[in-house]
């Protein structure tokens, strides 16, 4: 792959809470139009790179994205430069309605009828969000709180999603309907980095993927090639 | 009856008064989960800041009013960003001393500056009317019409605006508004501005109802207007109101029926029993944040 073709890098990234070091010196790319896999046990360190990437964590080596360095930009910044997170946990506001809830992630967005474009687009991905509009998110079941986390995503209108987890806490037909929407998103342009749990259905879905243990990367390739491997096979894929 | 009536008007003016300091505590709290101690003080700062308008640039009611909002919303930002700010990710105490250090400092600060209480000069020409045998002062009548209205607007924007949309969401939880595209900082600004700027203002029509200001004006009243939001349900804007216009009530009624010095002894009992049946104050929800 070309340097040139790198929407997002990061490299030699570091994170470390107290004394606790959670990241060490974790490097890896993204290309613009790809799917790829972040896959680790409980701790590796999967939310703590999102998070560095959104800029909501203190971190010590680079990200850019588009050519620009994130480290020097803000938190809110970099969901304008085009990269939204759904955080672990959905993040939804519950004293918030479904319709706030999608419309706060406009925020730094002036192009009106596009919004419009994007919040039909949601309702026809997710009609069950149209159905519950006028709901606080907090009444929301777990299943339609994460349709409600990425639908949010959507309506930033970044060209990169980070998910973080988006299969946990859901039954399997919904699992298997979240990545369905995952690929289907992708297809229609955006670039996504899955960090999952569930390593057989990202690696499924994704083109590459990187295997995390504790905080440092021990295996990438393709998504082809690490379900081939024996030992992403022993430890993420049940034997 | 007549007697009734009449008290009625003295609560709602002194109501709305609690009222609308009580909200600069409760958005506060809302979106930072802190007291800000130092928001009575603010509040003997807007009667000051009214009082220097008043004399030395000698603006009509209005142009005093918006000044003195202004002045104090950017002394409450100012406070913010250097004592506040800083200690966001220290332990709550922390925040709190500081809280009462800036509290502190404005009122030796005034002192240091008038050792002596001052009279606020009358800006409106007080006119009174008679309704049956009711007295009702023009004064009275623009410190309740104004206090609804500012309450109001406040109540537009945290329920209908994107700014308050973008509060409500801080105060479920702040870590995830970022990622909204949403600048944090500049919301807590802006909640600082306003809960202070209304401060400030009730500041202005304390001084005018009661013209007598000194530097420590702001304690008592302060205290009232932060038990208002508890009552109410500290978080929650509308609580505050209410929570407000109860305290004034409680303690006009009191007063009306016992000896005045009984007033603040019976209210705040009164308002004690009221948190052992609702702990969380009227409007406040048991478990704030989070699923
Ligand atoms: N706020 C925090 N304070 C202290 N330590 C933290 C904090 N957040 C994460 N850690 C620690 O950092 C390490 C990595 O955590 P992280 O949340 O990035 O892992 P993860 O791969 O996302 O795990 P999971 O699959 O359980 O979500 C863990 O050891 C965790 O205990
Ligand atoms: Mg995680």
């Amino acid at each position: 792959m070309s340097a040139k073709e790198k929407l997002l890098s990061v490299s030699n990234l570091n994170v470390a809470y107290g004394n606790i070091n959670a990241v060490h010196g974790v490097s890896f790319d993204v290309a613009a139009g790809e799917i790829v896999a972040l896959i680790g046990a409980n701790g590796a360190g999967k939310s703590s790179i999102l998070r560095s990437i959104s800029g909501i964590i203190p971190y010590s080596g680079s990200i850019s994205y588009k050519g620009k360095d994130l480290k020097q930009t803000a938190a809110d910044f970099i969901v304008a430069l085009g990269i939204a997170q759904v955080p672990e946990g959905r993040g939804i506001f519950g004293n918030l309605t479904v319709m706030e809830n999608l419309k706060l992630a406009t925020w730094h967005r002036q192009d009106k009828e596009n919004i419009a474009r994007d919040f039909d687009r949601v309702f026809t991905l997710f009609p069950r969000l149209a159905e519950r509009k006028h709901q606080l998110g907090g009444m929301l079941s777990g299943g339609e709180q994460q349709m409600l986390a990425v639908g949010r995503a959507l309506m930033s209108d970044a060209d990169t999603l980070l998910l973080d987890e988006p299969s946990m806490g859901l039954s399997p037909v919904l699992v298997r309907e979240i990545f369905r929407i995952i690929a289907e998103i992708n297809k229609a342009g955006k670039t996504i980095l899955l960090v999952e749990q569930n390593a057989n259905m990202s690696l499924h879905i994704a083109q590459r993927g990187y295997v995390l243990e504790t905080g440092r990367i021990v295996l990438s390739g393709t998504g082809q090639e690490l379900m081939g491997n024996p030992r992403v096979k022993e430890a993420y894929l049940g034997g | 009856m007549t007697y009734i009536l009449q008290q009625i008007l003295n609560a709602l003016q002194l109501g709305s008064i609690y009222a609308l300091i009580a909200l600069g505590y409760t958005m506060v709290y809302g979106i930072l989960t802190m007291i800000n101690f130092a928001h009575g003080d603010l509040f003997m700062v807007g009667a000051f800041f009214c009082f220097l308008i008043a004399v030395y640039l000698q603006l009509p009611f209005l142009p005093t009013l918006m000044l003195t909002m202004f002045g104090v919303a950017c002394l409450g930002v100012l406070i913010e960003r250097m004592a506040y700010k800083p200690l966001r990710a220290a332990p709550r105490v922390s925040a709190i001393i500081t809280a009462l250090g800036v509290g502190l400092f404005l009122e030796n600060f005034t002192l240091a500056l008038s050792p002596y209480p001052k009279n606020i000069p009358p800006l409106l020409a007080d006119k009174t009317w008679m309704i049956g045998s009711v007295t009702i002062s023009s004064l009275q009548i623009i410190i309740i019409a104004l206090s609804v209205s500012l309450m109001l607007i406040l109540d537009f924007i945290v329920q209908r605006t994107k700014a308050g949309m973008a509060m409500r969401a801080i105060s479920w939880d702040k870590t995830i508004v970022p990622l909204m595209g949403v600048p944090v900082n500049k919301i807590i600004s802006l909640t600082f501005a306003i809960g202070t700027g209304l401060g400030g203002a009730a500041g202005m029509m304390y001084g005018l109802a009661y013209p007598v200001i000194d530097p420590y004006m702001g304690i008592m009243v302060g205290w009232k207007a932060f038990i208002s939001a508890v009552v109410g349900g500290i978080g929650n804007v509308r609580g505050a109101m209410i929570g407000g216009f109860i305290l004034g009530t409680v303690e006009i009624l009191v007063a009306a029926f016992f000896p005045s010095t009984y007033r603040d002894f019976v209210a705040f009992t009164l308002l004690l029993i009221l948190l052992i049946f609702r702990p969380y104050g009227i409007l406040g929800r048991p478990s704030p944040q989070k699923v």
